[in-house]
Protein backbone atom coordinates (compact mmCIF):
# COMPACT_ATOMS: atom_id res chain seq x y z
CA UNK A 1 0.00 0.00 0.00
CA UNK A 2 2.89 2.34 0.85
CA UNK A 3 4.37 1.73 -2.56
CA UNK A 4 1.10 2.72 -4.17
CA UNK A 5 0.87 5.91 -2.09
CA UNK A 6 4.50 6.77 -2.91
CA UNK A 7 3.74 6.25 -6.59
CA UNK A 8 0.73 8.60 -6.40
CA UNK A 9 2.87 11.12 -4.51
CA UNK A 10 5.49 11.00 -7.27
CA UNK A 11 2.81 11.63 -9.84
CA UNK A 12 1.26 14.56 -7.95
CA UNK A 13 4.61 16.24 -7.34
CA UNK A 14 5.38 16.07 -11.10
CA UNK A 15 8.81 14.56 -10.67
CA UNK A 16 11.04 15.98 -13.44
CA UNK A 17 12.74 12.66 -14.02
CA UNK A 18 9.39 10.96 -14.46
CA UNK A 19 8.21 13.71 -16.82
CA UNK A 20 11.27 13.38 -19.04
CA UNK A 21 10.78 9.60 -19.25
CA UNK A 22 7.10 9.98 -20.13
CA UNK A 23 7.90 12.70 -22.65
CA UNK A 24 10.54 10.60 -24.41
CA UNK A 25 8.25 7.55 -24.46
CA UNK A 26 5.48 9.53 -26.09
CA UNK A 27 7.85 11.20 -28.53
CA UNK A 28 9.46 7.92 -29.69
CA UNK A 29 6.16 6.04 -29.95
CA UNK A 30 4.25 8.82 -31.70
CA UNK A 31 6.99 9.34 -34.28
CA UNK A 32 7.17 5.57 -34.86
CA UNK A 33 3.37 5.44 -35.25
CA UNK A 34 3.51 8.37 -37.67
CA UNK A 35 6.02 6.63 -39.96
CA UNK A 36 4.36 3.22 -39.59
CA UNK A 37 1.02 4.79 -40.55
CA UNK A 38 2.54 6.46 -43.59
CA UNK A 39 3.85 3.09 -44.74
CA UNK A 40 1.34 0.67 -43.22
CA UNK A 41 -1.97 2.12 -44.40
CA UNK A 42 -1.01 2.43 -48.10
CA UNK A 43 0.65 -0.99 -47.88
CA UNK A 44 -2.50 -2.53 -46.40
CA UNK A 45 -4.72 -0.78 -48.94
CA UNK A 46 -2.48 -1.83 -51.81
CA UNK A 47 -2.53 -5.48 -50.75
CA UNK A 48 -6.30 -5.25 -50.59
CA UNK A 49 -6.91 -3.49 -53.91
CA UNK A 50 -4.07 -4.40 -56.27
CA UNK A 51 -3.50 -7.74 -57.95
CA UNK A 52 0.22 -8.46 -58.18
CA UNK A 53 2.56 -11.41 -58.05
CA UNK A 54 3.24 -12.46 -54.48
CA UNK A 55 0.15 -10.70 -53.09
CA UNK A 56 -1.07 -13.78 -51.22
CA UNK A 57 2.40 -14.32 -49.79
CA UNK A 58 2.56 -10.69 -48.65
CA UNK A 59 -0.84 -10.99 -46.93
CA UNK A 60 0.26 -14.13 -45.06
CA UNK A 61 3.58 -12.47 -44.21
CA UNK A 62 1.93 -9.32 -42.83
CA UNK A 63 -0.47 -11.38 -40.75
CA UNK A 64 2.39 -13.49 -39.42
CA UNK A 65 4.55 -10.45 -38.69
CA UNK A 66 1.83 -8.98 -36.48
CA UNK A 67 3.26 -11.24 -33.81
CA UNK A 68 6.86 -10.34 -34.60
CA UNK A 69 9.06 -10.96 -31.51
CA UNK A 70 10.33 -7.54 -30.38
CA UNK A 71 13.71 -8.86 -29.23
CA UNK A 72 14.36 -10.30 -32.69
CA UNK A 73 13.52 -6.95 -34.29
CA UNK A 74 15.74 -5.26 -31.71
CA UNK A 75 18.56 -7.64 -32.53
CA UNK A 76 18.23 -7.11 -36.29
CA UNK A 77 18.15 -3.30 -35.92
CA UNK A 78 21.10 -3.57 -33.53
CA UNK A 79 23.12 -5.55 -36.09
CA UNK A 80 22.21 -3.07 -38.84
CA UNK A 81 23.12 0.00 -36.76
CA UNK A 82 26.11 -1.35 -34.87
CA UNK A 83 29.55 -0.05 -35.87
CA UNK A 84 30.28 -3.15 -37.95
CA UNK A 85 26.82 -3.13 -39.52
CA UNK A 86 25.86 -1.59 -42.89
CA UNK A 87 24.44 1.57 -41.26
CA UNK A 88 26.99 1.80 -38.46
CA UNK A 89 28.50 4.89 -40.03
CA UNK A 90 25.32 6.83 -39.19
CA UNK A 91 26.03 6.43 -35.49
CA UNK A 92 22.40 5.86 -34.59
CA UNK A 93 22.76 3.01 -32.14
CA UNK A 94 21.68 3.82 -28.56
CA UNK A 95 19.74 6.86 -29.70
CA UNK A 96 16.01 7.64 -29.77
CA UNK A 97 16.20 7.37 -33.59
CA UNK A 98 17.25 3.72 -33.30
CA UNK A 99 14.29 3.14 -30.99
CA UNK A 100 11.94 4.81 -33.48
CA UNK A 101 13.29 2.59 -36.26
CA UNK A 102 12.77 -0.58 -34.20
CA UNK A 103 9.25 0.42 -33.15
CA UNK A 104 8.33 1.42 -36.70
CA UNK A 105 9.42 -2.00 -37.99
CA UNK A 106 7.43 -3.69 -35.25
CA UNK A 107 4.16 -1.90 -35.87
CA UNK A 108 4.11 -1.60 -39.67
CA UNK A 109 2.73 -5.18 -40.02
CA UNK A 110 0.05 -4.48 -37.40
CA UNK A 111 -1.18 -1.32 -39.11
CA UNK A 112 -0.87 -2.82 -42.60
CA UNK A 113 -2.70 -6.08 -41.80
CA UNK A 114 -5.53 -4.35 -39.94
CA UNK A 115 -5.81 -1.67 -42.66
CA UNK A 116 -6.08 -4.38 -45.30
CA UNK A 117 -9.05 -5.93 -43.50
CA UNK A 118 -10.78 -2.55 -43.12
CA UNK A 119 -10.22 -1.62 -46.78
CA UNK A 120 -11.37 -5.10 -47.85
CA UNK A 121 -14.73 -4.55 -46.15
CA UNK A 122 -15.14 -1.07 -47.56
CA UNK A 123 -14.22 -2.25 -51.04
CA UNK A 124 -17.04 -4.81 -50.99
CA UNK A 125 -19.45 -1.91 -50.42
CA UNK A 126 -17.87 0.58 -52.82
CA UNK A 127 -16.42 -1.52 -55.64
CA UNK A 128 -19.21 -1.36 -58.21
CA UNK A 129 -19.88 2.33 -57.63
CA UNK A 130 -16.23 3.36 -57.90
CA UNK A 131 -15.65 1.20 -60.96
CA UNK A 132 -18.82 2.58 -62.51
CA UNK A 133 -17.66 6.16 -61.94
CA UNK A 134 -14.35 5.29 -63.58
CA UNK A 135 -12.08 5.78 -60.58
CA UNK A 136 -8.47 4.86 -61.30
CA UNK A 137 -6.69 2.41 -58.98
CA UNK A 138 -4.95 5.30 -57.25
CA UNK A 139 -8.20 7.24 -56.73
CA UNK A 140 -9.93 4.10 -55.45
CA UNK A 141 -7.20 3.63 -52.88
CA UNK A 142 -7.28 7.29 -51.87
CA UNK A 143 -11.08 7.28 -51.59
CA UNK A 144 -11.21 4.12 -49.52
CA UNK A 145 -8.51 5.36 -47.15
CA UNK A 146 -10.35 8.68 -46.72
CA UNK A 147 -13.77 7.12 -46.28
CA UNK A 148 -12.40 4.50 -43.91
CA UNK A 149 -10.35 7.01 -41.92
CA UNK A 150 -12.18 6.56 -38.62
CA UNK A 151 -12.00 2.77 -38.81
CA UNK A 152 -8.34 3.01 -39.80
CA UNK A 153 -7.77 4.98 -36.63
CA UNK A 154 -8.35 1.71 -34.76
CA UNK A 155 -5.48 0.13 -36.69
CA UNK A 156 -3.23 3.08 -35.88
CA UNK A 157 -4.20 2.82 -32.21
CA UNK A 158 -3.37 -0.86 -32.15
CA UNK A 159 0.05 0.10 -33.48
CA UNK A 160 0.44 2.81 -30.86
CA UNK A 161 -0.54 0.38 -28.12
CA UNK A 162 2.13 -2.02 -29.24
CA UNK A 163 4.75 0.73 -29.58
CA UNK A 164 4.24 2.41 -26.20
CA UNK A 165 4.18 -0.93 -24.36
CA UNK A 166 7.23 -2.31 -26.14
CA UNK A 167 10.33 -3.06 -24.08
CA UNK A 168 12.53 -5.74 -25.69
CA UNK A 169 13.52 -3.99 -28.90
CA UNK A 170 13.99 -0.52 -27.40
CA UNK A 171 16.10 -1.95 -24.62
CA UNK A 172 18.48 -3.55 -27.15
CA UNK A 173 18.79 -0.63 -29.59
CA UNK A 174 18.32 2.20 -27.07
CA UNK A 175 20.38 0.83 -24.24
CA UNK A 176 18.17 2.42 -21.54
CA UNK A 177 20.53 5.39 -21.08
CA UNK A 178 19.31 7.84 -18.48
CA UNK A 179 17.93 11.06 -19.99
CA UNK A 180 18.80 9.84 -23.48
CA UNK A 181 16.97 6.64 -24.31
CA UNK A 182 15.18 5.75 -21.11
CA UNK A 183 11.47 5.28 -21.74
CA UNK A 184 8.64 4.15 -19.48
CA UNK A 185 8.87 0.43 -20.17
CA UNK A 186 12.65 0.16 -19.92
CA UNK A 187 12.57 2.35 -16.85
CA UNK A 188 9.97 0.15 -15.15
CA UNK A 189 12.17 -2.90 -15.79
CA UNK A 190 15.20 -1.10 -14.35
CA UNK A 191 13.44 0.36 -11.32
CA UNK A 192 11.94 -3.01 -10.42
CA UNK A 193 15.39 -4.60 -10.52
CA UNK A 194 16.68 -1.74 -8.34
CA UNK A 195 13.83 -2.20 -5.89
CA UNK A 196 12.47 1.31 -6.58
CA UNK A 197 8.91 0.06 -6.84
CA UNK A 198 7.24 3.44 -6.30
CA UNK A 199 8.73 4.98 -9.45
CA UNK A 200 8.07 1.76 -11.37
CA UNK A 201 4.45 1.76 -10.28
CA UNK A 202 4.10 5.48 -10.98
CA UNK A 203 5.33 4.92 -14.51
CA UNK A 204 2.99 1.95 -14.86
CA UNK A 205 0.03 4.13 -13.84
CA UNK A 206 1.05 6.79 -16.37
CA UNK A 207 1.45 4.16 -19.08
CA UNK A 208 -2.01 2.71 -18.48
CA UNK A 209 -3.63 6.17 -18.16
CA UNK A 210 -2.05 7.31 -21.43
CA UNK A 211 -3.13 4.18 -23.21
CA UNK A 212 -6.70 4.46 -21.88
CA UNK A 213 -6.94 8.16 -22.69
CA UNK A 214 -5.76 7.79 -26.27
CA UNK A 215 -8.12 4.86 -26.84
CA UNK A 216 -11.01 6.79 -25.29
CA UNK A 217 -10.37 9.82 -27.50
CA UNK A 218 -10.22 7.63 -30.60
CA UNK A 219 -13.38 5.78 -29.59
CA UNK A 220 -15.28 9.04 -29.03
CA UNK A 221 -14.03 10.39 -32.35
CA UNK A 222 -15.20 7.25 -34.15
CA UNK A 223 -18.58 7.33 -32.39
CA UNK A 224 -19.01 10.99 -33.30
CA UNK A 225 -18.15 10.28 -36.94
CA UNK A 226 -20.49 7.31 -37.10
CA UNK A 227 -23.38 9.19 -35.53
CA UNK A 228 -22.91 12.00 -38.05
CA UNK A 229 -22.22 9.51 -40.86
CA UNK A 230 -19.16 11.40 -42.02
CA UNK B 1 -41.94 2.78 -84.15
CA UNK B 2 -38.24 3.22 -83.41
CA UNK B 3 -37.65 6.88 -82.71
CA UNK B 4 -34.15 7.00 -84.12
CA UNK B 5 -32.27 4.33 -85.98
CA UNK B 6 -28.69 4.99 -84.82
CA UNK B 7 -27.30 2.04 -82.89
CA UNK B 8 -25.36 2.80 -79.72
CA UNK B 9 -24.58 -0.62 -78.40
CA UNK B 10 -24.93 -4.14 -79.70
CA UNK B 11 -24.37 -7.51 -78.04
CA UNK B 12 -23.45 -10.46 -80.21
CA UNK B 13 -23.80 -13.97 -78.79
CA UNK B 14 -22.84 -12.74 -75.34
CA UNK B 15 -22.56 -15.39 -72.63
CA UNK B 16 -21.76 -14.86 -68.99
CA UNK B 17 -20.79 -17.65 -66.67
CA UNK B 18 -20.14 -17.57 -62.92
CA UNK B 19 -19.15 -20.55 -60.76
CA UNK B 20 -19.87 -22.90 -63.65
CA UNK B 21 -23.40 -21.59 -64.07
CA UNK B 22 -24.39 -19.89 -67.30
CA UNK B 23 -26.31 -16.79 -66.31
CA UNK B 24 -26.51 -15.13 -69.74
CA UNK B 25 -26.92 -17.46 -72.71
CA UNK B 26 -25.88 -16.45 -76.23
CA UNK B 27 -27.64 -13.15 -75.98
CA UNK B 28 -27.78 -10.87 -79.00
CA UNK B 29 -29.53 -7.53 -79.17
CA UNK B 30 -29.02 -3.96 -80.21
CA UNK B 31 -29.82 -0.78 -78.30
CA UNK B 32 -30.76 2.19 -80.43
CA UNK B 33 -30.39 5.87 -79.62
CA UNK B 34 -33.56 7.55 -78.45
CA UNK B 35 -36.19 5.27 -76.98
CA UNK B 36 -36.18 4.30 -73.32
CA UNK B 37 -35.54 0.61 -73.15
CA UNK B 38 -36.90 -1.27 -70.17
CA UNK B 39 -35.63 -4.76 -69.47
CA UNK B 40 -38.21 -6.79 -67.60
CA UNK B 41 -38.26 -10.29 -66.27
CA UNK B 42 -38.62 -12.24 -63.04
CA UNK B 43 -35.93 -12.40 -60.36
CA UNK B 44 -32.87 -14.30 -61.53
CA UNK B 45 -33.57 -13.57 -65.18
CA UNK B 46 -30.15 -11.94 -65.57
CA UNK B 47 -31.34 -8.33 -65.84
CA UNK B 48 -28.71 -6.84 -63.54
CA UNK B 49 -25.96 -8.95 -65.08
CA UNK B 50 -26.96 -7.77 -68.54
CA UNK B 51 -26.72 -4.13 -67.43
CA UNK B 52 -23.36 -4.75 -65.77
CA UNK B 53 -22.07 -6.39 -68.95
CA UNK B 54 -23.21 -3.39 -70.98
CA UNK B 55 -21.65 -1.01 -68.45
CA UNK B 56 -18.40 -3.02 -68.52
CA UNK B 57 -18.52 -3.90 -64.84
CA UNK B 58 -18.45 -7.52 -66.00
CA UNK B 59 -16.72 -9.04 -68.97
CA UNK B 60 -18.57 -11.56 -71.11
CA UNK B 61 -17.32 -15.16 -70.95
CA UNK B 62 -18.04 -15.40 -74.66
CA UNK B 63 -19.33 -13.12 -77.38
CA UNK B 64 -18.71 -9.49 -78.10
CA UNK B 65 -20.12 -6.13 -77.09
CA UNK B 66 -19.79 -3.43 -79.72
CA UNK B 67 -20.07 0.28 -79.07
CA UNK B 68 -20.96 2.86 -81.71
CA UNK B 69 -20.08 6.54 -81.93
CA UNK B 70 -22.61 9.35 -82.24
CA UNK B 71 -22.83 8.86 -85.99
CA UNK B 72 -23.54 5.16 -85.62
CA UNK B 73 -20.08 3.98 -86.71
CA UNK B 74 -18.37 1.14 -84.85
CA UNK B 75 -16.12 2.57 -82.17
CA UNK B 76 -13.34 1.08 -80.10
CA UNK B 77 -13.77 3.60 -77.32
CA UNK B 78 -16.67 3.41 -74.93
CA UNK B 79 -18.97 6.40 -74.95
CA UNK B 80 -19.75 8.37 -71.81
CA UNK B 81 -22.03 6.24 -69.68
CA UNK B 82 -23.17 6.00 -66.06
CA UNK B 83 -25.07 3.55 -63.90
CA UNK B 84 -27.34 3.77 -60.88
CA UNK B 85 -27.68 0.67 -58.76
CA UNK B 86 -30.61 -0.86 -56.92
CA UNK B 87 -29.04 0.06 -53.60
CA UNK B 88 -27.41 3.49 -53.82
CA UNK B 89 -23.83 3.58 -52.62
CA UNK B 90 -23.12 6.88 -50.91
CA UNK B 91 -19.60 7.91 -50.11
CA UNK B 92 -18.95 9.15 -46.57
CA UNK B 93 -19.27 12.84 -47.35
CA UNK B 94 -22.00 15.39 -47.97
CA UNK B 95 -24.60 15.03 -50.71
CA UNK B 96 -22.97 17.82 -52.72
CA UNK B 97 -19.51 16.30 -52.21
CA UNK B 98 -20.78 12.99 -53.60
CA UNK B 99 -21.67 14.72 -56.87
CA UNK B 100 -18.46 16.72 -56.78
CA UNK B 101 -16.44 13.52 -56.33
CA UNK B 102 -17.94 11.94 -59.45
CA UNK B 103 -17.15 15.08 -61.45
CA UNK B 104 -13.59 15.22 -60.13
CA UNK B 105 -13.03 11.75 -61.60
CA UNK B 106 -13.94 13.19 -65.00
CA UNK B 107 -11.26 15.85 -64.64
CA UNK B 108 -13.48 18.92 -64.23
CA UNK B 109 -11.98 21.87 -62.40
CA UNK B 110 -13.34 23.21 -59.12
CA UNK B 111 -15.45 26.00 -60.66
CA UNK B 112 -17.02 23.67 -63.25
CA UNK B 113 -17.70 21.06 -60.56
CA UNK B 114 -19.37 23.55 -58.25
CA UNK B 115 -21.59 24.92 -61.02
CA UNK B 116 -22.63 21.49 -62.23
CA UNK B 117 -23.22 20.15 -58.73
CA UNK B 118 -25.50 23.07 -57.93
CA UNK B 119 -27.28 22.57 -61.26
CA UNK B 120 -28.09 18.88 -60.78
CA UNK B 121 -29.02 19.28 -57.13
CA UNK B 122 -31.48 21.98 -58.20
CA UNK B 123 -32.84 19.85 -61.05
CA UNK B 124 -33.43 16.93 -58.71
CA UNK B 125 -34.81 19.09 -55.88
CA UNK B 126 -31.97 18.25 -53.52
CA UNK B 127 -30.42 21.70 -53.08
CA UNK B 128 -31.62 21.96 -49.47
CA UNK B 129 -29.92 18.65 -48.65
CA UNK B 130 -26.60 19.45 -50.31
CA UNK B 131 -24.69 20.06 -47.09
CA UNK B 132 -26.07 16.99 -45.26
CA UNK B 133 -24.09 13.79 -45.01
CA UNK B 134 -25.32 11.63 -47.91
CA UNK B 135 -25.60 8.61 -45.65
CA UNK B 136 -28.18 10.20 -43.34
CA UNK B 137 -30.60 10.86 -46.21
CA UNK B 138 -33.64 8.63 -46.63
CA UNK B 139 -33.40 5.74 -49.08
CA UNK B 140 -35.49 7.65 -51.64
CA UNK B 141 -33.34 10.77 -51.28
CA UNK B 142 -30.19 8.69 -51.61
CA UNK B 143 -31.49 7.14 -54.81
CA UNK B 144 -32.36 10.59 -56.13
CA UNK B 145 -28.86 11.73 -55.22
CA UNK B 146 -27.42 8.70 -57.04
CA UNK B 147 -29.40 9.81 -60.12
CA UNK B 148 -28.15 13.39 -59.67
CA UNK B 149 -24.57 12.12 -59.40
CA UNK B 150 -24.96 10.13 -62.58
CA UNK B 151 -26.74 12.97 -64.38
CA UNK B 152 -23.98 15.40 -63.48
CA UNK B 153 -21.66 13.34 -65.67
CA UNK B 154 -23.92 14.13 -68.65
CA UNK B 155 -23.83 10.54 -69.87
CA UNK B 156 -24.96 9.48 -73.32
CA UNK B 157 -26.36 6.31 -71.76
CA UNK B 158 -27.64 5.85 -68.25
CA UNK B 159 -28.12 2.31 -66.97
CA UNK B 160 -30.61 2.00 -64.14
CA UNK B 161 -30.79 -1.24 -62.22
CA UNK B 162 -34.23 -1.42 -60.58
CA UNK B 163 -33.89 2.11 -59.23
CA UNK B 164 -37.20 2.03 -57.35
CA UNK B 165 -37.11 -1.56 -56.10
CA UNK B 166 -37.41 -0.70 -52.40
CA UNK B 167 -39.33 2.56 -52.61
CA UNK B 168 -42.89 3.54 -51.75
CA UNK B 169 -45.20 4.99 -54.46
CA UNK B 170 -44.49 8.64 -53.67
CA UNK B 171 -40.70 8.12 -53.72
CA UNK B 172 -41.11 6.05 -56.90
CA UNK B 173 -43.01 8.92 -58.48
CA UNK B 174 -40.18 11.33 -57.59
CA UNK B 175 -37.55 9.01 -59.03
CA UNK B 176 -39.53 8.47 -62.23
CA UNK B 177 -39.85 12.24 -62.62
CA UNK B 178 -36.06 12.54 -62.47
CA UNK B 179 -35.62 9.63 -64.90
CA UNK B 180 -37.92 11.35 -67.39
CA UNK B 181 -36.07 14.64 -66.93
CA UNK B 182 -32.74 12.91 -67.59
CA UNK B 183 -34.17 11.27 -70.70
CA UNK B 184 -35.57 14.59 -71.92
CA UNK B 185 -32.14 16.15 -71.53
CA UNK B 186 -30.86 13.76 -74.19
CA UNK B 187 -29.59 10.79 -72.24
CA UNK B 188 -30.45 7.31 -73.43
CA UNK B 189 -32.11 5.31 -70.63
CA UNK B 190 -31.70 1.56 -70.33
CA UNK B 191 -33.27 0.26 -67.15
CA UNK B 192 -34.40 -2.93 -65.51
CA UNK B 193 -37.50 -3.51 -63.46
CA UNK B 194 -39.83 -6.31 -62.50
CA UNK B 195 -42.61 -3.81 -61.88
CA UNK B 196 -44.92 -4.07 -64.90
CA UNK B 197 -46.77 -0.86 -64.08
CA UNK B 198 -43.49 1.02 -64.05
CA UNK B 199 -42.47 -0.57 -67.34
CA UNK B 200 -45.77 0.62 -68.84
CA UNK B 201 -45.13 4.14 -67.57
CA UNK B 202 -41.52 4.43 -68.67
CA UNK B 203 -40.83 2.08 -71.56
CA UNK B 204 -40.65 2.94 -75.24
CA UNK B 205 -39.19 -0.50 -75.91
CA UNK B 206 -39.38 -3.66 -73.85
CA UNK B 207 -36.91 -6.45 -73.63
CA UNK B 208 -38.26 -9.51 -71.82
CA UNK B 209 -35.50 -11.56 -70.28
CA UNK B 210 -35.88 -14.97 -68.71
CA UNK B 211 -33.16 -17.32 -67.46
CA UNK B 212 -30.47 -15.38 -69.30
CA UNK B 213 -32.21 -15.29 -72.65
CA UNK B 214 -34.17 -12.63 -74.47
CA UNK B 215 -37.59 -14.07 -75.17
CA UNK B 216 -39.22 -10.92 -76.47
CA UNK B 217 -37.88 -7.62 -77.81
CA UNK B 218 -40.49 -5.21 -79.04
CA UNK B 219 -42.04 -1.79 -78.77
CA UNK B 220 -43.77 -1.22 -75.44
CA UNK B 221 -47.17 -0.76 -77.09
CA UNK B 222 -46.82 -4.08 -78.94
CA UNK B 223 -45.53 -5.91 -75.90
CA UNK B 224 -48.28 -4.76 -73.57
CA UNK B 225 -50.95 -5.37 -76.24
CA UNK B 226 -49.93 -9.02 -76.37
CA UNK B 227 -46.46 -10.55 -76.43
CA UNK B 228 -45.85 -13.53 -78.68
CA UNK B 229 -43.76 -15.58 -76.27
CA UNK B 230 -45.75 -17.78 -73.87
CA UNK B 231 -43.55 -16.95 -70.86
CA UNK B 232 -43.86 -13.24 -71.55
CA UNK B 233 -47.62 -13.69 -71.84
CA UNK B 234 -47.67 -15.52 -68.51
CA UNK B 235 -45.46 -12.89 -66.84
CA UNK B 236 -47.72 -10.13 -68.13
CA UNK B 237 -50.77 -12.02 -66.88
CA UNK B 238 -49.21 -12.18 -63.43
CA UNK B 239 -48.55 -15.92 -63.44
CA UNK B 240 -45.49 -17.22 -61.66
CA UNK B 241 -42.64 -18.59 -63.73
CA UNK B 242 -41.23 -21.41 -61.62
CA UNK B 243 -38.03 -23.26 -62.43
CA UNK B 244 -38.13 -26.84 -61.16
CA UNK B 245 -34.52 -27.78 -62.09
CA UNK B 246 -35.59 -29.25 -65.45
CA UNK B 247 -37.95 -26.82 -67.05
CA UNK B 248 -39.88 -23.64 -66.49
CA UNK B 249 -43.43 -24.14 -65.32
CA UNK B 250 -46.12 -21.53 -65.42
CA UNK B 251 -48.16 -21.41 -62.27
CA UNK B 252 -51.32 -19.42 -62.72
CA UNK B 253 -54.70 -19.55 -60.99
Amino acid sequence: MNVFLDAISLLTTTDSNLLSIVGLSLWVSLIAVFFATLIGIPLGAATSLYEFRGRQFLIVLLNALMGLPPVVVGLIVYLLLSRSGPFGVLGLLFSPTAMIIAQTILIIPIIAALSRQIIDHLWIEYSEQLLSLGATSYRRMKTLIWDGRFSLLTAVLAGFGRAIAEVGAVMIVGGNIDHVTRVMTTSITLEVSRGNLALALGLGIVLITLSLSINAIAYLLKEFAESRQI
Amino acid sequence: MILKSIPILSLNNVCYEASGKQLIKKLSCQFMAGPRCVIIGPNGAGKSILLKLCHRLLNPSQGHIQWYDEKGNKSNSIINQAMVFQRPVMLRRTAAANVDYALSLRGLNKIQRKARTEEVLKLTGLTHLGHFSARVLSFGEQQKLALARAWALRPKILFLDEPTASLDPSATFEIEKVINAIHNSGTQIIMTTHDLAQAKRLADEVLFLHRGQILENSLASTFFAGPTNKFAQAFLKGDLLVWDQKEVKIQGR
